[in-house]
């Protein structure tokens, strides 16, 4: 960092007047840097839904949405409008909510459990919905109640009780959360791989790989609905704590005698992101490196602070994820290629590319 | 109470020795007390019945050989732990009771060696000693800003705001971690071995801070010479009963530093101020 002519600048800026008109004019970039995230977002959206085969303006795209809000006339033919409203709309936005949450929940658990490993997944949640998923797909569990999701759902949170309770008797410690969620995490992969091998034809196996590594494919309005749910309620209550996960900087104990209740906030903490992943990993399969690796990149451009850390998380989350999806689906049009799959690919270097450049301001 | 009056091992049955502590004129008053404490861990006693009273404002060093429950103590003075028998109160309030966030804002604690992976400037670390202040939501007050300026002045710290903690030496980063104590504005400071790792310089520079702070402080110590310039009151523990204390010209004496540490030294009163200087001659002779 530049430290000589910053430090001078500071020091000459004591002057409370001084420091009040920089925290405005801080106050103000803040706002600006917000404002045209959210922009960038919106854009993004707006533009991956004219990419494809069919082809849409992003003129059409607007009128489509206006006209279903009750604002102005369609004037796209019907199977244009399903395209639009029915087919990318929903699947760019799930893309976003799932980037979006994945992210949030990945700077979250790391944050909570002190390690940079951390990702939503650590918690067993991806595995156990993959095992859900595969039950009610192979094995027809639950007998046609059950849908994929909800079988996923229910998988994830199978998952996550028991490596609370793993971890619980284990000591309770964050050593001891990841090492039960590595566990859990095996034993559903190995679960899921048993249940493939032994009962599913080829047909099958094939549509589970596809879920198994994350696809939008299927999105529809009630995903949707439900993921942006899920996010709001979970972003709030991540975004109320983000504060006391300042707090864990210096380890537990900093935490506990800056008066954060450790053990309920972890409780609290892990519940949510559990949830939230488990809602998304139920309608999107299981979109790896997003929760891993995103937090990462989000922490280069805000600093570890949780205030702006958790928002740029979310944001660059979800433009990340709508133009990935965006790849995924048209690379190798008309075949489509798994989310989870083109995350990693783009994912890894990119992520390279960021820490090589973080590693001269440490 | 006098050092060697405490020193005989079979007058601390069960603790009454160690209820009668520095400032105990204050007892059933205002403040931060431990009552007769216990903690055990894997079935060995670490803490044996031990009572203490910080004298409000004044340094009061801990004192005893590793393992003798120093950091128990301060960890159970801080709330962090909870012990198995006795009690801590704060202001005649047994610690439980007292909610974690209200505990952080008359209590802080500077640990042996914080650290971070997090990419914090000096200006971050400070900050988080607000935590407490501030609610869920709310934007830094006027009042928050103030204390953190303060604190950072106060440890002469105003023109590194904006370092990053990954380029502080050793005494630096204690220096921010009293710092980000300060920013608690706590009535008690507790610091549990401050100078590890530090050299001579930044020793002698942080235990005059930390006397100059005029906080009720309780400070664990290896350095018997240390604790004799700057602690105003001593107590000394081992294998977590309280052995002696009161000033440091009552508690470092030659026999207790024989019985407690093992270790043959003369006491001279010679160091700064008059206070008691102590030169180490060699390991006691083993009974």
């Amino acid at each position: 960092m530049t430290a000589a002519p910053s430090a001078s600048k500071t020091a000459a800026s004591e002057a409370p007047s001084r420091g009040a008109r920089a925290a405005a004019v801080g106050g103000l970039r803040r706002t600006l840097l917000w404002a045209s995230g959210l922009a960038l977002l919106c854009a993004s959206v707006a533009v991956a839904i004219t990419i494809g085969p069919a082809d849409i303006a992003v003129g059409d795209v607007w009128s489509a949405v206006a006209a279903h809000l009750g604002w102005g006339r369609a004037r796209l033919t019907p199977l244009r409008d399903g395209i639009v409203w029915n087919l990318r709309l929903p699947r760019t936005l799930l893309a976003a909510v799932c980037g979006a949450g994945l992210a949030v929940c990945g700077a979250v658990m790391q944050s909570l459990l002190r390690n940079p490993l951390a990702d939503p997944f650590v918690l067993g949640v991806s595995s156990g919905a993959s095992t859900g998923a595969v039950l009610v797909v192979v094995l027809g569990a639950g007998g046609g109640l059950l849908s994929v999701s909800g079988g996923a759902f229910l998988g994830a949170l199978v998952s996550f009780a028991l490596v609370l309770l793993l971890s619980h008797t284990l000591g309770g410690t964050t050593d001891r959360v990841v090492l039960a969620g590595v566990a859990a995490m095996q034993l559903f992969s190995a679960l899921t791989s048993f249940v493939v091998m032994t009962a599913a034809d080829a047909e099958t196996t094939r549509g589970i790989m596809f879920w198994l590594l994350g696809s939008l494919s299927g999105a529809d309005w009630t995903d949707v609905t439900v993921g942006a749910a899920a996010l709001v309620v979970a972003l709030t209550v991540c975004l109320g704590h983000a504060r006391t996960l300042d707090a864990f900087a210096f380890g537990q104990d900093a935490a506990l005698s800056l008066g954060v209740s450790v053990a309920r906030t972890r409780l609290v903490l892990l519940c949510t992101t559990a949830l939230l992943t488990a809602a998304l990993v139920s309608s999107a399969g299981a979109i790896g490196f997003v929760g891993l690796v995103l937090p990462h990149a989000a922490r280069v451009l805000t600093g570890p602070g949780h205030t702006r850390l958790l928002p740029a998380t979310a944001l660059t989350g979800a433009v990340f994820l709508v133009w990935v999806d965006t790849l995924a689906r048209t690379v190798l049009d008309p075949q489509e290629v798994p989310v989870g799959v083109v995350t990693s690919l783009i994912g890894v270097p990119a992520f390279v590319a960021v820490l090589y450049r973080a590693k001269g301001t440490r | 109470m006098t050092g060697s009056e405490t020193t005989d091992p079979n007058s601390t049955s069960s603790g009454p020795t160690g209820s009668e502590t520095a400032g105990s004129e204050t007892a059933g008053s205002e403040g931060l007390r431990a009552d007769r404490v216990g903690r055990a861990a894997g079935g060995t006693l670490i803490l044996d019945g031990v009572s203490l009273t910080p004298r409000p404002g004044a340094v009061t060093g801990l004192l005893g050989p590793n393992g003798s429950g120093k950091s128990t103590l301060l960890r159970l003075l801080a709330g962090v732990l909870a012990p198995d028998s006795g009690v801590v109160t704060l202001d005649d309030r047994p610690l439980p009771r007292v909610s974690r966030r209200a505990v952080a804002r008359r209590i802080a604690v500077v640990e042996q060696q914080a650290d971070t992976r997090l990419a914090l400037s000096v200006h971050d670390v400070v900050r988080l000693g607000r935590i407490p202040h501030r609610r869920a939501w709310a934007a830094a007050t006027a009042a928050d800003e103030e204390a953190v300026r303060s604190a950072l002045a106060r440890t002469g710290l105003a023109d590194k705001t904006h370092r990053p903690w990954h380029s502080l030496s050793g005494g630096e980063r204690q220096r921010v971690q009293i710092a980000r104590a300060l920013a608690q504005e706590p009535r008690e400071l507790l610091l549990d071995e401050p100078t590890n790792h530090l050299d001579i310089q930044h020793q002698l520079a942080l235990l005059t801070l930390i006397t100059e702070l005029r906080i009720t402080s309780v400070v664990a110590l290896h350095d018997l010479n240390l604790a004799a310039m700057y602690c105003d009151r001593l107590v000394v523990l081992r294998e977590g009963r309280v052995v002696a204390c009161g000033s440091p010209h009552d508690v470092l004496t030659e026999a207790l530093i024989a019985d407690v540490y093992g270790v043959r030294a003369t006491v001279t009163a010679d160091g700064p101020d008059d206070r008691p200087h102590i030169r180490f001659l060699g390991a006691a002779p083993t009974p």
